[in-house]
């Protein structure tokens, strides 16, 4: 049900650099994993609703529970100082971040 | 609160003076009794269980990190204050963190290579919580990569093992806090919970663990792992002692949208001891195959218990509990991948140094800096929200999810409490799940459903199995957490499951200087193999 | 074969907020690099977004204006990409996928007046936070994210539009109602105020035509001037019997053409889901009308309101009415001079010609309302000539300099003296015999030739009144 092709996408778009050992065995065992998962796929579902992503487990009135807008109110705070920003920075220079250059390439 | 020289003494064991024991064995209650009474200071309760990591730890590896100095540079201030009144609820405490937590200027990785040297620039909310309560930090303790686990086994850098048995497992993915705390390495101890990750090390460890309700702790500085499921919670070696922790850490954060106004009350204060009445509904689904048997006696029997002391239990039924494991392992990775993305070597942490390019320093760097665990759970999540295949499983699992939230509070609407075991099976060897992710994952089902319906858990000792050690699990409403630990207090005011120490700290612990003198008591105290509840 | 151009637009929109929109850090424009940061816009492992109230506001503000529909429940989503100027890796958006709304959808925008004007379809509005910047150097690059999470706010309209010229209009209108609301200051050359947009042809009646989308067009003129070139490329093309590629161009301002930015097509996948960090926006009823009841004076009430109470032309009103910088540099000026009809006449004449030519907007002008108002105030008291008036508000608007110091470096100051006209008077009359005679003879004519000859040797500084008196009486002319 995953084939090679499906793991090569996947790895790209994860951005994940895998050796012919790696692919192979992903391919296997998200397989296999897929396969526990098709009684998921089984399921009746129609007519429910998808949870959102963080829900209060207790919400009458979302709003007073803080199960929606959270919000902040528009007021500056002080940012970090420019060493700490930088200090785990594999690569910096003039208070930038440095990578390989960039070209048009997403 | 309650008042240091309070009912300490009535819970768990009396700490008298000349009681032969180590301060690292000591509840923080008993601790906060004796700096009370001026019978031990900070400072030697901190020593104690330094040295009590000296001892160990090599064999154990609860630890990433300790910092000797500055955890007794911060027990002697709180030397002379500790133990009068209006001293903070923790002051002079030993605590530790579990790695995926953010400690200013501390190496903070999540148990991953690729976060290697990372040092935050801030303290998680729940860790400048700790300080402003006084507690004493000593360092960050091992897990999973990322709180990718159930053994600690993922760790970046080596296994934890388990103070019962360092063969097996400390569970995971918070083994470390949970080995930590089981070996007197740390008073108390916080965690994080995504499918299980306090709860399974908590009871493989014999220790007390909670997950609360999402939501009740702030996850402001928690390295997120699946941001709609993780929850910090406390470890501690009785109820009491987890309920001051959760009390000193608990309440809405302002930088956290998704912490909770519920009002957060004094746990502490509200430890009865009292269940007459108390309805226990015992889930079906929990005792099903895959079981191990002296598991199931032993968590019956609790419930056994929880009768004895006035409670009714009657049976209940989660019907799709058993499509909780699938849903979580698309809706955990899906996030998981998301929240991941950013480690890619370009503002902190590991960065390949073969990349002359920019796709070639992300996926190398990303190749070079995970481990097997979590490439195997980014790509399953990426696969799970990539395009022709979002309906079909991410959407899918959210469904589910509505459908077992409703069944929680259904049946939560007819008991006031629900009850099983943590994990099928106790503490299992080192390495033998290692090459059968699916077999790893099965250890979360009983779990994992709590995680998906957003309400607390507690991993409570209720007996050995094998001479390791079983947990209870007592599952409440949202934001029931008083509920929860006062019935995890009764049955263990019952039990003496949690006075039970683990024989390898019998060894360590001499080692260990204690305040009021001489060795750990508790070295008689570990139960025979098969030994099991009566 | 005839086509028809089908124009639409996306447009970022930089909201007016003192800190990003999901942390505290001060919104700047051009401070040193990676200055504005916090764990939040640097995405730290661990930090948690928590959304701007203001930046909300200010959505639902452009809701109201645009009159769209404003959705009772609204969640933000992750858009998931890798780029470097993306510290997350990925973007806490809006955007509409499988079924969850944005913010707003289904407004409208008027553009044009009266029997010209047409209604164009606004198709939604949605919340965004914006990106770092890449800065690069030579065989690397250098990131600042001082720019991310920077509240932003796309507005993206139906295809409606019907030419390079409209979609120009569009777009002013669009960036001077928002000026209005407070919602931007809208400078494209900040990049407070970013176009896209897509460009088809459609053979007349016929199906749709393949797209392509511009981008990096940084002035109101380089959209009209991009989106022509870019229409004459694709006609051109399609009579050649090219199918027109969809492809994302870029455009470029010095060669003045569109290229391809050879971007791969590569199925972009976004795996967008809600975002689990934040909580579900509700907008109930009564929050729309408490920020419709924020609004500011809009475009129409105000020229409604100048017409009838000053009395204005429709024409004027229109002009002044145009951007709220306009309407506020034409109050304020009325502050130091309440004549409501000379100032308008001065600034739809003299000063927005001279602002035509220069191509300046008014809040760039020189010229503050409060000189405007000096120099009006010295016309109005005689101290200067309508023709000395237009100088000195030329130089005014050329140097910044106040009226009355010009008038006095210059000694433009207006002469009333009779002495001194007397000797200027009787000089000419000694020169123009001709004239004179005519004047006894009582031509009456030639007495405004004569006293256009003062004004002359005065420079155009002599009284024009006393000059014309003194004339009459020496030339006992009635």
């Amino acid at each position: 049900m995953i084939d090679d092709r499906t793991v090569a996408h996947v790895a790209r778009l994860s951005r994940l650099e895998l050796s012919d050992e790696e692919r192979e065995r992903f391919r296997a065992q998200l397989g296999s994993i897929l396969e526990h998962f098709q009684s998921l796929l089984a399921l009746d579902l129609s007519g429910e609703a998808a949870a959102g992503g963080a829900k209060p487990a207790r919400g009458e009135d979302a709003r007073t529970s803080g199960a929606a807008n959270v919000l902040r109110d528009d007021t500056v705070r002080p940012c970090l100082p420019l060493d700490e920003v930088l200090a785990n920075a594999p690569a910096s220079e003039n208070g930038c971040f440095v990578v390989p250059p960039v070209i048009e390439e997403e | 609160m309650g008042s240091p020289d309070g009912p300490a003494g009535a819970a768990g064991l009396p700490a008298r003076p000349g009681s032969p024991r180590s301060l690292a064995d000591c509840t923080a209650f008993e601790l906060r009794r004796l700096y009370a009474v001026g019978e031990a200071s900070p400072s030697e309760a901190v020593r104690a269980v330094l040295d009590r990591i000296e001892s160990l730890d090599k064999e154990l590896h609860a630890y990433l990190h300790v910092d000797r100095e500055a955890a007794l540079r911060e027990a002697a201030r709180w030397d002379r204050a500790a133990g009068r009144d209006g001293a903070p609820p923790l002051a002079g405490i030993p605590v530790a963190l579990k790695d995926n937590i953010c400690t200013r200027g501390w190496p903070t990785t999540a148990g991953s290579r690729i976060l290697a040297g990372f040092r935050p620039p801030y303290d998680a909310t729940v860790t400048v919580r700790l300080r402003e309560a006084g507690a004493v930090l000593l360092g960050k303790t091992n897990c999973d990569e990322f709180a990718f686990g159930s053994s600690t086994e993922n760790s970046g850098f080596g296994p934890t093992r388990n103070p019962w048995d360092p063969m097996r497992v400390p569970g995971g993915s918070s083994g470390g806090s949970a080995a930590a705390v089981a070996a007197g390495e740390a008073t108390l101890a916080l965690g994080s919970d995504t499918g299980g990750s306090i709860r399974e090390p908590g009871a493989f460890c014999g220790v007390v663990a909670l997950k609360p309700t999402y939501g009740r702790v702030s996850r402001y500085g928690l390295i997120a792992f699946a941001s709609s499921l993780d929850q910090i919670g406390p470890f501690a070696r009785d109820v009491r002692d987890a309920a001051l922790l959760l009390s000193a850490v608990a309440g809405r954060d302002p930088a956290d949208s998704t912490s909770s106004a519920e009002p957060t009350p004094t746990y502490t204060d509200l430890l009865t001891g009292d269940v007459r009445g108390l309805r226990i509904g015992v889930v079906k689904e929990f005792f099903g195959e895959g079981i191990e048997p002296g598991v199931a006696d032993s968590v019956r029997a609790a419930a056994g218990v929880l009768e004895g002391l006035g409670a009714v239990c009657g049976e209940v039924s989660l019907p799709h509990a058993v499509y909780a494991l699938p849903a979580y392992y698309i809706i955990a990775p899906a996030e998981a991948s998301s929240n991941l993305a950013r480690y890619a070597g370009v503002h902190y942490g590991h960065r390949t140094a073969h990349a002359d390019d920019l796709y070639t320093l992300y996926a190398r760097t990303r190749r070079e800096g995970f481990g097997a665990e979590v490439k195997r759970r980014i790509m399953l999540g990426t696969f799970a929200l990539s395009s022709g295949y979002y309906d079909a499983y991410y959407l899918r699992a959210q469904q589910v999810r509505e459908v077992i939230r409703r069944e929680f509070t259904a049946a939560l609407e007819r008991f006031d409490l629900l009850l099983g075991p943590v994990a099928p099976t106790p503490a299992f060897l080192l390495g033998e799940k290692m090459e059968d992710p699916m077999q790893m994952y099965l250890s979360d089902i009983y779990t994992i459903p709590v995680n998906l319906a957003g309400v607390p858990g507690i991993s409570v000792p209720c007996g050995f199995v094998r001479g390791l050690p079983v947990g209870l699990q007592l599952i409440g409403r949202a934001f029931g957490e008083a509920a929860v630990l006062n019935a995890a207090f009764a049955y263990e005011q019952a039990t003496p499951h949690h006075t039970a120490r683990p024989p390898l700290v019998a060894r360590g612990g001499m080692s260990g200087r204690a305040a009021s003198a001489g060795g750990p008591r508790s070295a008689g105290q570990s139960p025979a193999p098969g030994d099991s509840p009566a | 074969m005839t086509y028809e151009t089908v124009i639409g637009l996306e447009v970022h929109v930089q909201l007016a907020t003192a800190s990003k929109m999901f942390c505290g850090c001060a919104v700047e424009f051009g401070a040193a690099p990676n200055t504005r940061t916090c764990p939040v816009c640097l995405g730290l492992p661990g930090s948690l977004p928590v959304l701007n109230r203001r930046a909300v506001e200010l959505g639902l503000r452009t809701a109201v204006v645009l009159g769209c529909r404003i959705q009772p429940e609204s969640r933000f989503h992750r858009k998931n990409y890798y780029y470097p100027d993306l510290p997350k890796n990925y973007q806490i958006s809006q955007y509409q996928y499988s079924g969850h709304p944005p913010l707003a959808t289904s407004g409208t925008l008027e553009i044009g007046a009266g029997e010209t004007s047409r209604r164009i379809g606004i198709r939604r509005v949605h919340l965004e936070e914006d990106t770092g910047k890449l800065l690069h150097a030579e065989g690397r690059s250098l990131i600042d994210y001082n720019r991310s999470g920077t509240p932003l706010m796309e507005v993206v309209t139906d295809p409606d539009l019907g030419s390079p010229e409209e979609a120009r209009l569009l777009l002013t209108q669009l960036r001077a109602t928002l000026q209005y609301a407070g919602v931007t200051t809208g400078r494209m050359e900040e990049g407070t105020l970013r176009c896209d947009a897509n460009l088809s042809l459609r053979a007349a009646g016929g199906p749709d035509g393949i797209r392509t989308e511009v981008k990096n067009m940084n002035s109101l003129r380089s959209v009209e001037r991009a989106l022509r070139f870019e229409e004459a490329r694709q006609r051109e093309q399609l009579s050649r019997g090219i199918p027109v590629v969809q492809e994302t161009r870029h455009w470029d301002e010095q060669r003045g053409v569109t290229f391809s930015s050879r971007e791969k097509e590569e199925a972009q996948d976004y795996r967008y889901f809600p975002e689990p960090d934040l909580v579900p926006l509700l907008v109930d009823d009564a929050w729309v009308e408490q920020v419709r009841a924020g609004l500011p004076e809009l475009p129409e009430a105000k020229r409604r309101r100048y017409a009838e109470a000053f009395a204005l032309p429709e024409h004027e009103a229109r002009l002044l009415t145009a951007t709220r910088a306009m309407a506020e540099f034409f109050e304020e000026t009325m502050r130091g001079f309440n004549q409501p009809k000379i100032v308008a006449n001065w600034l739809v004449g003299d000063v927005a010609a001279y602002l035509n030519s220069a191509g300046q907007e008014i809040e760039e002008a020189r010229i503050t309302p409060a000189s405007l108002a000096e120099m009006l105030r010295l016309l109005d008291r005689g101290t200067l000539s309508g023709r000395l008036a237009k100088e000195v508000l030329e130089e005014m608007l050329r140097t910044g300099r106040g009226a009355a110091e010009i008038v006095k470096d210059r000694g433009l100051v207006q002469i009333s003296d009779e002495a001194a006209l007397a000797e200027m008077v009787d000089g000419v009359i000694a020169e123009h015999p001709g004239p004179v005679q005519d004047v006894r003879a009582g031509k009456d004519k030639a007495v405004a030739f004569l006293v256009g000859q003062v004004m002359k040797r005065s420079r155009g500084r002599a009284n024009p009144e006393v000059v014309n008196r003194l004339l009459r009486n020496r030339l006992n002319a009635r």
